[in-house]
């Protein structure tokens, strides 16, 4: 069986990178081998461990179980994209509360924990634990992801809080 | 200045973690590089009859394709790298590409090296391999039994060794008041770490220089092993791991994988990658625990032990992995006695080969399967004369003033205070109180258990005297190098290899204490043979206590220089000098100071330095320590099992660890959490089967369970600190404790919810499916 | 891991995606969300020459009144199920059926049309849609056809559906006026799957137990009702003994297998009437 090449456009961390793949590209390997962004990370070949989560149109997925043509036009934002000008709070709340240790989850983690945020700004404890189904860590235990998850809410409201008095302010 | 030791500074290395910089071995891209895929065989045990490899050749894009009968001449066998003394062990050659026999499922027989991994598995689907099958044997009793398939046609029985130690046993046992016998099943376990292998080698034409990026913890263990296998030496080879994404023990083993991929990149002078799948990982990388264990323990009607007998069959897989054979042997035999002053033990292991996956370390690495035994049976005695397991482990616990103490195994046990720890423990669980609602709560037809794990363990690996003469093939000292710089900055280097440990803040900690420098102007290398000249690497919960110590004497050689320094600028004696915080002083003349960063500037720019001083500013020290370290404590975990459909509910889990001193608090409580989760998980959900055909059942994440983030509630934990005498920093090792003591705890609390059943001993995993077969076995809840 | 090649079409409306089909039937396959299909085709226990992309039909997307009902577009999401308001009012029971599947990722990529025609065993969807009488609306060549789902399911992996078809959407009757729901389920440690899910929902009226439907998944080879659990539960005061006895009927609804220690058949009675008890405490 005979497969060509298609064309695929997608904006990785608000870049636009357009190529030609094998309809096989997996989104993950997309990113890691054609836009030279080997954050995103792979674990596993059943879609289970989520260490490949990124963003895409803003909802988590795991990038090793889309292929890229389905991601065609979509916006994807991986763990490069993650910090503006300053840590974004969950990178910060990971740094802060030791929510890595290997690291090679962290990436999914992270942007798992940053899907929960922008879904349910305050979750409970056991709403945290829930959203880490499809993330599997080896080294941390879990226990401090949790708290760095909460701490990244707190620096979220700590932010949101400081950029209302500035509004207010002005 | 505050002290840097102790305090919880949040990780250099998490810097470029958090931002998706690390750089993992399969992050690495190189021009011209290609990829491999392994060809595996689907059979546990079989012979091979044919290989073809026409059609794989004729992919467009395929490089080269390679069977065993190619390497077999030009690379030598995987070795073993730990011969137990005394126990007469085989050798079991390894091809790395097996030519006439395979021996598992996953045992590799062709690669194929494509211009990408697309089309590389695209054409290792295309290799076909003729088998002729033969019967296969997974279970380790069953090898050892007469008639069972040879693993390998010259080591009868499949007994690979046959070790023992400790002393006599049987008069006691003869006389004792009380003997229980009981057999325990420590099922194999699949380490898991979430980066699957991957290892990239480069020829260097030029230089005839090799340079392998692999994911291991021991990169010049490596580079020895892969010297010897590879005909390349030892100078002509460089081993590199950056960032390596969890291990467990898993990457310590030296894997034919990263030897094929070398040896393809010297004969097709290409940069070759490999990057194990998940599937693959399951398959080959290297398993841990699977013993059957017969235990006996004697001992009074009062609660006194008084001896134990520990015979093991060990299943080593189908070959012996580089460090198989000390992990069930010295790492285990040695110390089944655990926390107890149990005068008499004696211990004897079958090393038995079979038709599975090769078992090397996994966190703990023997120590757990030993503190499971002891843990089991304390309860299961407790059973026998009737009396509370707390009370049994207070009578039989060695006392504080005991250290150090002897075991039966000539272990000396450096320093402890084993009582102290359990009083900590029990000021957060108030026992009396539970006993009270658990008998309430039966009365409702709730159950709920209570279980202790009163353990001890021994880590910090280890003496070199000791490495030697228990049969490991290499020395267990560490290497330092601390680098000055002309400005003050300093770079370490280590022999140890963390992969997730945190060592780059913890050293940089070390060093920014005893040096008086802030801690961001310290960076600490690892991982590179090419950057350290020599070291042991990660595991065994060594780095810190060896590696850290190592930096601790090379500290003290930069303080010793930068005094003389100082003291020829302030031209008073170097006796009179003191030196605190980063500052050279004057003794009585506080106001006459020389900072650390003008004595290093001193030092390297060598205008006036102390006569016959030579230039610069750097210390190497080799830390070979004098004893293991002991950390111990006691955990105790609380559960409730819904006897309706056998779940089991963790309530609480409380953890009062002794490691010594603690150098960052948030990174050991780290590691604990991280080996309480591991641990737990082999108590309550993990464990691999094989089929009686040698087939991996549990080959994936949707059949082998990883502890999820939901199973847990908030782990409890607390610290007593007996600091390790013989330990220049008096640390002791965390890397494991967590995953030694947490799995009898978790299953004597099980068992302790069970006892109205009449239910003693289940075996791991607790499945609900498992619990409700019992209590329904016993009748059930009506 | 890798999926062998194949060719990759992007659909624009249901008869362009039957007539691909039609080519090619028993080589060419939908992806619609990917999560059961691009698995098995990475570890390439799935072999598929075309895959045809419905992500871009119309027709297959969103969640409408139907006739007093829903009629759920075959794209939609799990998460979207999960979320969607009028779902959550209509039929809160698939509601909170897709909000456990999986996981987060999972459910923000998995389709309804997706699990329903890959017709794992263990999949959550079925049980709710059994319990709520949903019906099929299934487009061939030409045709268009409507089929209850109680018929659709035929074994492990197999369903009614022909290797030119395409299922489009699912009309989920709405839920009797105060009716109370739930969907029960125990994940599997390891693949988060149902190791057995109980979806029901027990209309009160007067006291009495009007009306009510329990369906299982997970448990069996292929979902299934419970009906004499149903019929045990109709028309009695809605108590703990009626709920016990309705418990007790499950066994023998439908098939399982590997239950040689009567585990599964416990955990079939205590979950249905854990289900019923959690309803009776109020839930949905």
């Amino acid at each position: 069986m005979e497969e060509s090449l298609v064309p695929v456009t997608l904006t990785v961390n608000g870049k636009a990178i357009a190529r030609e793949v094998e309809p096989r590209t997996l989104l993950v390997h997309f990113l890691r081998d054609d836009a030279g962004l080997t954050g995103t990370h792979v674990g596993c070949d059943t879609s289970q461990c989520g260490v490949c989560t990124v963003l895409l149109n803003g909802e988590a997925v795991k990038s090793c179980t889309v292929l890229a043509v389905q991601a065609d036009g979509a916006d994807v934002l991986t763990i490069e994209g993650m910090e503006e000008e300053i840590l974004h709070p969950v990178q910060q709340g990971f740094w802060e509360k030791h929510g890595l240790q290997c690291g090679f989850c962290t990436p999914g983690a992270m942007l798992t924990a940053s899907y929960l945020l922008s879904t349910h700004p305050h979750p409970s404890e056991q709403e945290i634990r829930e959203s880490l189904d499809g993330l599997l860590c080896r080294c941390t235990g879990y226990e401090t992801i949790v708290r760095s998850v909460q701490r990244a809410q707190e620096i979220m409201d700590e932010r949101r809080e400081s950029a209302d008095r500035e509004t207010r302010a002005i | 200045m505050a002290d840097v030791i102790g305090s919880a500074l949040k990780r250099h290395e998490d810097i470029r973690l958090i931002r998706g910089k690390g750089q993992y071995t399969d992050d690495m891209k190189i021009p011209g590089m290609v990829y491999a895929s392994m060809v595996r065989s689907p059979y546990a045990h079989a012979r091979i009859v044919a290989v073809d490899t026409a059609e794989a050749r004729q992919v467009p894009g395929v490089q080269a394709v390679f069977t065993g009968r190619d390497l077999k001449d030009e690379v030598g066998m995987v070795p073993t790298a730990w011969i137990p003394p005394d126990s007469d062990m085989k050798m079991t050659p390894h091809p790395a590409l097996a030519y006439d026999l395979v021996r598992y499922a996953g045992d590799a027989v062709a690669v194929v090296i494509a211009d990408t991994p697309y089309i590389a598995q695209d054409a290792a689907d295309l290799v076909r391999v003729e088998y002729d099958a033969m019967p296969a044997v997974t279970n380790p009793r069953d090898a050892a039994k007469e008639g069972a398939p040879l693993v390998h046609e010259d080591i009868a029985g499949n007994v690979a060794f046959h070790w023992k130690a400790g002393v006599s046993v049987d008069e006691v046992f003869n006389k004792a008041e009380v003997v229980v016998r009981h057999e325990f099943r420590q099922q194999r376990l699949v380490p898991s770490a979430m980066e699957p292998r991957a290892a990239v080698a480069q020829w260097n034409a030029a230089t005839d220089e090799l340079t392998v990026w692999v994911t291991t913890q021991n990169p010049h263990i490596h580079r020895l092993l892969m010297s010897g296998m590879l005909g390349i030496p030892e100078h002509k080879l460089r081993v590199v791991a950056i960032d390596v994404g969890g291990a467990f023990g898993s990457k310590i083993a030296c894997y034919p994988d990263e030897v094929i991929v070398s040896w393809a990149a010297r004969k097709l002078n290409r940069p070759v990658k490999w990057t194990e799948t998940r599937s693959e990982n399951f398959t080959v990388t290297t398993h841990g625990r699977d013993h059957v264990e017969e235990v006996e323990v004697a001992g009074t009607k009062d609660g006194h032990i008084q001896a134990i007998r520990v015979k093991s069959y060990a299943n080593l897989g189908a070959y012996l992995s580089t460090a198989a054979p000390g992990v069930p042997t010295i790492l285990f035999g040695l110390i089944v006695n655990g926390a107890y002053a149990i005068p008499y033990a004696s211990a004897e292991v079958f090393g038995v080969l079979t038709h599975t996956t090769p078992v090397d370390a996994y966190r703990g690495a023997g120590r757990p399967e030993a503190t499971f035994l002891v843990e089991r049976m304390v309860d299961l005695y407790s059973e026998a004369v009737g009396m509370d397991p707390l009370a049994v482990r207070k009578i039989n616990l060695i006392p504080a003033d005991a250290f150090p103490y002897t075991n039966p195994f000539t272990l000396q046990y450096d320093s402890g205070n084993y009582q102290g720890a359990l009083a900590k423990a029990l000021e957060m669980v108030d026992y009396q109180q539970f006993r009270k609602e658990q008998d309430n709560l039966r009365k409702q037809g709730k159950y709920v258990g209570i279980g202790f794990s009163t353990y001890v363990e021994m880590c910090g690996l280890g003496p070199s005297e000791v490495a030697g003469a228990v049969g490991f093939q290499g020395g267990l000292w560490e290497s330092a190098t601390v680098r000055v710089h002309p400005t003050g900055k300093v770079t370490v280097f280590t022999g140890a290899s963390p992969h997730g440990q945190g060592e780059e803040t913890t050293f940089a900690q070390i060093v920014a204490q005893e040096l008086g420098l802030p801690p961001e102007d310290i960076e600490v290398v690892h991982g590179d043979t090419a950057k350290i000249a020599m070291g042991w690497g990660t595991y065994g919960s060594r780095t810190t206590v060896v590696g850290g110590a190592a930096i601790h004497m090379a500290d003290q050689k930069v303080i010793e220089k930068a005094r003389k320094i100082a003291a020829h600028k302030l031209e008073v004696g170097e006796d009179d000098v003191a030196f605190d915080q980063g500052l050279f002083s004057v003794k009585g003349l506080p106001a006459r100071t020389v900072t650390f960063q003008e004595a290093a500037l001193d030092a390297y720019l060598a205008w006036s330095l102390p006569k016959g001083m030579e230039p610069a500013l750097e210390g190497t020290a080799f830390y070979n320590p004098e004893n293991f370290t002991y950390p111990f404590g006691t955990h105790i975990a609380m559960v409730s099992v819904d006897p309706e459909t056998g779940d089991i509910e963790l309530m609480r889990y409380v953890a009062v660890d002794d490691v010594g001193v603690v150098i960052n608090p948030m990174l050991v409580e780290g590691q604990i959490h991280g080996g309480l989760v591991q641990g737990i998980g082999q108590a309550l959900y993990e464990g691999a089967e094989y089929d009686d055909q040698g087939q991996l059942l549990t080959g994936s994440f949707l059949d082998y369970a990883m502890p999820k983030a939901r199973f847990f509630p908030k782990f409890e934990t607390a610290h007593t600190v007996t600091p390790s005498p013989h330990n220049p920093l008096g640390v002791k090792g965390v890397g494991e404790t967590g995953a030694i003591a947490s799995t009898p705890a978790i299953v004597n609390a099980v068992m302790d919810a069970l006892a109205p059943f009449g239910i003693h001993d289940l075996p791991m995993p607790l499945t609900p499916r498992k619990v409700w077969q019992a209590i329904a076995a016993k009748g059930g809840t009506h | 891991m890798y999926t062998a090649p194949f060719d990759y079409r992007r659909a624009h409306d249901t008869q362009e995606v039957v007539a691909w089909l039609q080519e090619d039937p028993d080589n060419t396959k939908i992806i619609a969300g990917g999560h059961s299909l691009l698995p098995l085709m990475k570890l390439r226990l799935a072999s598929v020459a075309r895959l045809v992309d419905i992500s871009q039909v119309a027709e297959l997307q969103g969640i409408r009144e139907d006739m007093g009902g829903l009629r759920i577009g075959a794209f939609t999401r799990h998460a979207q199920l999960a979320r969607d308001p009028a779902v959550r009012e209509a039929a809160p029971l698939l509601a909170s059926a897709a909000a456990v599947i999986g996981d987060m990722q999972v459910r923000n990529r998995g389709t309804i049309g997706g699990s329903l025609c890959h017709a794992d065993p263990a999949a959550d969807l079925p049980a709710a849609l059994l319990a709520l009488n949903a019906e099929l609306i299934i487009a061939g060549p030409g045709t268009q056809r409507r089929e209850s789902l109680d018929a659709f399911f035929l074994a492990p992996f197999i369903t009614t559906l022909a290797a030119d078809e395409v299922l489009t959407a699912i009309v989920v009757p709405r839920m009797v006026p105060g009716a109370k729901s739930t969907y029960l389920k125990r994940p599997h440690p390891a693949s988060g799957y149902p190791v057995i899910g109980v979806a029901a929902w027990v209309s009160v009226s007067g006291g009495l137990v009007e009306d009510c439907r329990i369906a299982l998944t997970g448990i069996g080879p292929v979902p299934f009702r419970a009906a004499r659990s149903e019929q045990a539960l109709t028309g009695r005061a809605f108590t703990r003994e009626a709920i016990a006895e309705a418990a007790r009927e499950v066994r023998g609804s439908g098939t399982l297998e590997d239950d040689g220690d009567g585990y599964k058949s416990q955990l079939c009675q205590v979950y249905v009437s854990r289900a019923l008890g959690d309803i009776a405490q109020g839930a949905g």
